[in-house]
């Protein structure tokens, strides 16, 4: 079995999710508490990689970000290196995919706490941000951590944005979606077997701890 | 002896499904205040904005000299800047958390942990719950709950306290006994509490002085409550 694509997968997975974690649960929060104009559309916009085709989601990342871009050419100045084709073109391939799934999920889990709890703590002398941290985050934690893990599965196997942005570099970014394909198309069907077990044990490990998860929720309204 | 609590408010919620208006004055001294009315008369929400949990539309609300809210200086101090305890009719206990810990919630976190540990401990003890400090609220009975609900109100030393229908949920027997424990902190600490209620009963064991809503508007007050009772049809003695 080839460990090396699923190596890479992992640690392009990881970091994906890292991001997401970070930047998903501070947009829910803004999507759940705030209102502002375009909130809404906010919410399609950031979903709309769920259900875009691949390509067309990869083409338009790579008009921003791609070598000709202000994003893509502000961070060659930097670090002298591209963001397509590389490795940080596969992690921000594989958070986009994960980006939705989380954003949706903390915001359904961080609206899903009773109001009143949070105004209770507040009553009590905790300011926004006490009554944020050690009232209405715990108590959404447990849908936050399932948007997490479906984030971090859904890293594991993208396929077509990582290959519009990353492409298919062996050893650099080739994760093992990409190594699956390219075994099967050479007819190497034994090297990808190892690889489409993991990823799919993984996968059902996941599905089965979140929905573990979401049982577990009985302290929302 | 604590200031009084002032208050003037005007509330319009005129998107509202049913247009509704508050204009509501009054003084709550130290002792217990009864607003009383039939459900829809203002009364949960003359409590929440004097709590800071609904902004008025107009008005002042005061704590002797400490000013929370006045619509004309556009003063509008945050709800956890008051230094008031709010019970709700639902207890709104912290599900996560141990009664002791939702007791120790309130209390200024400048006092230590220690001393914020004995002192949810004392007032469970007090509230007659204390064999339930280190259980989460889940395993309460109502009554429970809302013993450890007041013991986290009474536990930071609140310069006020709003008690929006705290035993409206419970039985007769468990409501009359709380009553008593309640009427008996509030005047312990000598602070001022506003008990929103539709129970004659409750009123009339608890109240100091007696505040009638009707509609949005102050139908009677007085220092007499049994003789301004009025008869409401859901009261259920």
């Amino acid at each position: 079995m080839e460990w090396h694509p699923l190596l890479l997968s992992l640690q392009v997975a990881s970091i994906a999710t890292a991001i997401t974690a970070v930047a998903g649960v501070l947009t829910a929060w803004l999507l759940a508490s705030k209102r502002f104009p375009g909130r809404e559309l906010l919410d399609v916009i950031i979903t709309t990689p769920m259900v875009l085709p691949p390509t067309v989601l990869g083409y338009y990342v790579l008009v921003a970000i791609g070598r000709r871009s202000a994003i893509g050419g502000l961070y060659e100045s930097l670090t002298g290196s591209s963001l397509v084709f590389t490795r940080t073109g596969a992690v921000i391939a594989a958070a986009i995919g994960a980006f939705p799934l989380v954003v949706k999920a903390a915001r359904a889990a961080l609206e899903a706490v009773d109001p009143m709890l949070v105004a209770a703590a507040r009553t009590l002398g905790a300011g926004p941000a006490r009554a944020f941290f050690t009232v209405r985050l715990p108590l959404a934690m447990g849908g936050i951590v399932a948007g997490i893990m479906l984030g971090f599965a859904r890293s594991l196997g993208d396929f077509g944005v990582t290959l519009m942005i990353a492409g298919d570099i062996p050893g650099e970014t080739q994760t093992a979606s990409l190594a699956i394909y390219d075994a099967i198309q050479a007819n190497r069907e034994r090297d990808a077997l190892g690889m489409i077990a993991v990823l799919s044990v993984t996968a059902i490990a996941i599905l089965y701890v979140v929905n573990k998860l979401g049982a577990g929720d009985q302290h929302v309204r | 002896m604590s200031a009084e609590l002032t208050a003037d408010i005007t509330v319009r919620a005129a998107h509202a499904e049913h247009p509704f208006s508050l204009e509501v004055s009054l003084v709550a001294r130290p002792g217990v205040t009864i607003l009383f009315g039939p459900s829809g008369s203002g009364k949960s929400t003359t409590l929440a904005a004097i709590a800071g949990l609904v902004r008025p539309d107009a008005g002042r609300v005061a704590l002797g000299g400490d000013v929370w809210f006045d619509a004309e200086r556009g003063v509008d101090h945050p709800v956890h800047e008051r230094g008031l305890a709010f019970v709700f009719q639902s207890h709104a206990l912290f599900p996560h958390m141990t009664a002791e810990q939702n007791a120790a919630y309130g209390i200024d976190r400048a006092v230590a942990k220690e001393e914020r540990t004995k002192r949810a401990r004392a007032m469970l003890e007090r509230m007659r719950v204390a064999h339930l400090a280190s259980r989460k609220p889940r395993t309460f009975s109502g009554g429970e709950a809302q013993r450890v609900a007041l013991a986290r109100a009474f536990a930071r030393s609140p310069k006020v306290v709003l008690l929006d229908e705290p035993f409206s949920a419970l039985d007769r027997e468990l409501r009359h006994e709380l009553c008593a424990d309640v009427k008996a902190t509030v005047a312990e600490l000598g602070i001022p509490a506003i008990l929103v209620t539709h129970h004659r009963h409750d009123a009339r064991t608890m109240g100091d002085r007696i505040v009638v809503l009707r509609e949005g508007r102050v139908a009677a007050r007085s220092d007499d409550v049994a003789a301004h009772l009025p008869v409401l049809a859901e009261d259920e003695g």
